[in-house]
């Protein structure tokens, strides 16, 4: 009887393998994607734009994916475990969309037990040329584009940033919001208060009211939540939104800058299937996007936005699309009198990342 | 200044109640660390209710009674079974974290219904509203800060001034002695606990209805344990307790105040002296032996009646 049931379990086992085998052949584009977040995808925030950026992408090249939802992006040993886990569900590519993600999957992508493995990280620093990318977007575009707005809305000129770190991306972002502002108001002053942190919610509306107090009229904001937004409406000054197109404050809010995701992983996923994936070993990022590509973004202008204006910001956003137009160049100089960009130049993006400090015309005290 | 002082208020409301709320704890002598855990489970409870209700009485009434079930685990395992309280306390943390997470999940996003955010916006109280600059940074909030006057003292009326509260100072100095003197040990720490907690899931509540209505995991991010450090400060009296709530707050936001001016102070630095001056209250109040300071005589231990 037990070796009746030893063949015959033996059987289905074989015809179970079959099974899957056949499965995959067949529908050809059985490719899983494992995805790591750092939060929840319906966040509001950075992890549903990726999101919604992967499952666009998915959708086009049929490709499936698989979520890992709210991993510890500080523990290299839990990014690590997710990354090797989703591997071990059959995933050939992995996306990691947070900057902590990155020494755990450089080690991956390096250690030679998967070079069979795509590995595709949002910022930070590691890449190699045969199967680890990472990618970022010249999100100075939209920042300068939502300077331009800020300034032309606000009465006071005097606009208020709540800022993470005083951090490169970070200044990247002010320094590109403060050019655009002064585009449009040569006098502005943009005030900035950093929040040493990337996501409280209590502390950055703190600091938004903080800065209204100190009389500014339009607030944009670097860091996780929509509490700048809040806090704008409840006073009833003018804001920005960030990372996502989610107005938060009604009338009051004027754009945003955001990222659309797909138009990185859309031409990546399908050429990592049609084999002609190729890492391009450019520092420091092997894949930028621009506005140009797609990647970057600004919402539409909100009704307080004057018309002129409008017009004004089109133009330059349809040079952008262009390519044609470049935030930092020309002569700019840092708050401190150093001078950051000389007259004529024109900073590479190697160049941008490094920028260290506020440009003239921004009031900042860290530290 | 006046309106920071006002910010400084606002910023230490959900302080004043996860004071009070782990005070009270402590007075009958239990030591729950799980305050951050408690105001979390508060947090998304009332959150949740107020979403789906759409009732500010109902909101807080539920954060209350999330803040007091996680204190009741608390209670039943430090109480009943005795276990140990800093242990429990911790579990607790971690445990209401989970909580307000599971809970949380697909809440993500979403917004408290207007009905609640009108409810708690500010309210300038007649007469008193009016007074220079008391007026503007005292009388000219929230309903929620106003009730965070209220019990802040009743508590210090129930606790001094009657016999209640000084069964409970009794208890929280001498377990064995209360329990001689005919005070019901169990059901005294039972209460003490619950209340605590339900005080302690109204200052999560205060985050998630009225500073931060789009609900964001993690909306405490620490202030739990602010709170167990100012319990200290304050010498466990709840009229220091509140002024003490606002001070930190109100350091809490300095550190911006002083960027948004234009003053370069690190906020590190500013983060730091709450902590600092709370180490230093312990050191002076130990070298004094000043009695109204020290912690409850029986502060951590669970009693047994047997073992005596």
């Amino acid at each position: 009887m037990k070796k009746i049931l030893v063949v015959m379990l033996a059987v289905i086992m074989a015809f179970a393998f079959t099974a899957c085998g056949g499965g995959d052949e067949e529908s050809g584009d059985g490719v899983k994607v494992g995805c790591i977040f750092i939060g929840s995808i319906n966040d509001g925030g950075f992890t549903q734009c990726m999101n919604e950026g992967l499952e666009k992408a998915a959708e086009e090249n049929g490709v499936e994916l698989i979520k890992k939802e709210n991993v510890n992006d500080g523990d290299t040993q839990a990014s690590k475990d997710a990354a090797t886990n989703l591997i071990d569900q059959g995933c050939t590519i992995i996306v990691g969309c947070s900057f902590g993600f990155g020494p755990a999957l450089d080690e991956l992508a390096n250690s030679g037990e998967y070079d069979d493995v795509t590995f595709l990280h949002f910022s930070g620093p590691y890449q190699n040329e045969t199967n680890m990318e990472n990618f970022f977007g010249s999100m100075e575009e939209a920042r300068y584009l939502s300077g331009m707005a800020a300034a032309a809305t606000s009465e006071s000129g005097i606009l208020g940033y709540v800022a993470a770190y005083p951090y490169t991306e970070v200044q990247i972002g002010i320094n590109a919001f403060t050019l655009g502002a002064q585009a449009v108001n040569p006098d502005v002053e943009v005030k900035v208060v950093y929040i040493n942190t990337w996501g409280d919610a209590e502390v950055e509306k703190a600091a938004a009211e903080q800065l209204i107090a100190a009389d500014c009229d339009v607030l944009t904001y670097h860091a996780d939540s929509t509490a700048t937004q809040l806090a704008a409406q409840e006073a009833g000054i003018y804001t920005t939104g960030w990372n996502y197109n989610n107005n938060v404050a009604g009338d009051q809010y004027i754009t945003a800058p955001y990222w659309d995701m797909s138009a990185y992983f859309t031409p990546t996923f399908a050429a990592i299937l049609d084999g002609s994936f190729a890492p391009t070993g450019t520092q420091p990022f092997s894949s930028y996007g621009s506005m140009a590509s797609g990647m970057i973004c600004i919402d539409e202008l909100g009704p307080a936005v004057p018309e002129d204006a409008v017009e004004q910001i089109n133009e330059v956003k349809a040079q952008m699309e262009n390519g044609e137009f470049k935030v930092f160049s020309g002569l700019i100089r840092y708050n401190s009198g150093d001078v950051l960009c000389e007259d004529g130049q024109e900073l590479t993006d190697e160049e941008i990342w490094k920028i260290s400090g506020e440009v003239e015309g921004v009031t900042a005290t860290s530290n | 200044m006046v309106a920071f002082l006002a910010a400084c208020i606002v910023a230490g409301t959900p302080l004043v109640f996860a004071t009070l709320g782990e005070l009270i704890t402590e007075k009958s002598g239990s030591m729950n660390l799980g305050v951050e855990g408690m105001m979390l489970m508060g947090a998304a409870m009332g959150f949740l209710a107020g979403l789906n209700t759409s009732s500010p009485l109902l909101a807080l009434a539920a954060a209350a009674a999330a803040g007091a079930g996680g204190a009741l685990i608390f209670g039943v395992l430090t109480v009943s079974l005795r276990a140990n309280q800093v242990v429990c306390g911790l579990t607790l943390t971690i445990f209401g974290t989970g909580f307000a997470q599971f809970v949380g999940e697909p809440l993500l996003g979403s917004s408290a219904p207007s009905e609640i955010t009108s409810f708690f916006s500010k309210v300038s109280i007649p007469v008193l509203g009016d007074i220079p600059v008391i007026g503007p940074i005292f009388f000219q909030q929230d309903v929620f800060v106003y009730l965070g006057y209220v019990v802040c003292g009743l508590a210090a009326v129930y606790m001094y001034k009657t016999r209640i509260g000084m069964n409970l100072k009794a208890l929280g100095e001498n377990n064995a002695a209360a329990d001689a003197s005919g005070i019901n040990v169990n059901l005294y720490k039972y209460v003490h606990i619950l209340i605590g907690g339900a005080f302690c899931g109204l200052g999560g509540a205060y985050l998630s209805l009225v500073r931060m209505p789009i609900w964001q995991e993690n909306i405490v991010n620490g202030r739990g344990w602010i709170a167990v450090a100012l319990v200290i400060f304050v010498a466990w009296n709840p009229i220091k307790g509140f002024f003490g709530a606002v001070l930190f707050g109100g350091l809490s936001i300095l550190g911006l105040k002083l960027q948004a001016m234009g003053f370069g102070v690190s906020q590190y630095l500013v983060d730091m002296i709450p902590y600092v001056a709370t180490i230093l209250i312990v050191i002076f109040s130990t070298y004094k032996k000043r009695k109204e300071s020290q912690p409850p005589g029986d502060l951590g231990n669970n009693y047994f009646r047997e073992e005596r």
